[in-house]
């Protein structure tokens, strides 16, 4: 499985991204500037984490219309496999890719630390590496992770089980409604999440929750 | 030239807790009675051209496609 890193400027998780995907799949993904018109055949397109465009008028607002987002939602509907991590899901949704927003969290606070989340929909090419219903370790960091969809597509997200991830036992950092962490699209190609698996893959982070996730991506599951 | 003024606001129903966290400042001012505070955006906009009609309907459109996001605000556009 072939892998690619999308680059804005502003971001500033994506040498963890391009370890994590090289260390896992064992070939570095290919990079993708902003500016690109297309992106080369992969199976799986990575939007990673940081601060694109300074947060200007809202987290990932401004990246989500570059040049690059539109060869990224083209691959999409053909079924390639995106995945948005932190300001990765805040393009996705600025990009429209994914249903709903995420805003100011709750706490007005930035949140670094460490949460638990529980498995909702363990039948994803994310998650298939785990069970439903598990408990995984998962570092948080971000100052806008606070998901909200009004009452009609959360209706939907969960009856299309398309939750994929719930802040577990009360972690919930930023207050998302009922504690989503992560969602898949109608397809379930796509995946936005607000934690960051690509930081607890090996021993040297102190566990590899999050790398399960990467190998159902890349089909390195049974 | 035309100028025009938009105006981004939240959703009713949306949480802002900017919004609380500024009223919590006015109360510590001693500002009384503030029953509640909503934050927004303004965005001051020149447009080339005499168009009005035209420019109403870019400014429109430059609102649903990138200055806000429809799932939490609502806009409003004000030519001036």
């Amino acid at each position: 499985m072939k892998s690619a890193v999308v680059l804005l400027p502003g971001l500033n998780r994506d040498r963890d991204m391009i370890a994590a995907l090289t260390k896992i799949a064992g070939t570095p993904p290919a990079t993708v500037w902003q500016t690109d018109t297309s992106i080369p055949a992969v199976d799986l397109i990575v939007i990673p984490g940081g601060f694109s465009y300074g947060d200007y008028l809202r987290c990932g607002a401004i990246a989500a219309r570059m040049p690059v987002m539109r060869a990224v939602a083209e691959a999409a509907h053909r079924g390639v496999r995106v995945l948005g991590v932190c300001n990765g899901f805040q393009i996705l949704l600025e990009a429209g890719l994914l249903p709903g927003a995420l805003m100011r969290n709750a706490s007005l606070k930035f949140v670094c630390k460490e949460v638990m989340l529980e498995v909702v929909n363990a039948d994803t090419v994310f998650t298939r590496g785990y069970a439903a219903g598990q408990a995984i370790r998962c570092p948080v960091a971000h100052h806008d992770g606070n998901y909200f969809a009004d009452a009609q597509t959360l209706a939907r997200l969960k009856g299309e089980n398309r939750i994929a991830f719930r802040y577990a036992g009360g972690s919930n950092p930023n207050g998302s409604i009922e504690d989503i962490a992560a969602i898949v699209s109608e397809k379930g190609n796509v995946m936005g999440m607000m934690p960051h698996p690509e930081n607890l893959i090996e021993a040297a982070h102190g566990g590899s929750d999050g790398r399960a996730l990467f190998e159902g991506a890349l089909d390195m599951v049974a | 030239m035309i100028r025009a003024r938009i105006t981004v606001t939240l959703k009713n129903g949306v949480l802002d807790p900017q919004g609380k966290a500024i009223e919590g400042g006015l109360s510590a001012l001693g500002f009384s009675g503030v029953h509640s505070v909503r934050q927004g955006k303004v965005f001051d906009v020149e447009l080339d051209g005499v168009d009005r009609s035209a420019a109403e309907s870019d400014l429109k459109a430059m609102c649903e496609k990138l200055l806000a996001n429809l799932v939490i605000e609502n806009y409003s556009v004000d030519l001036l």
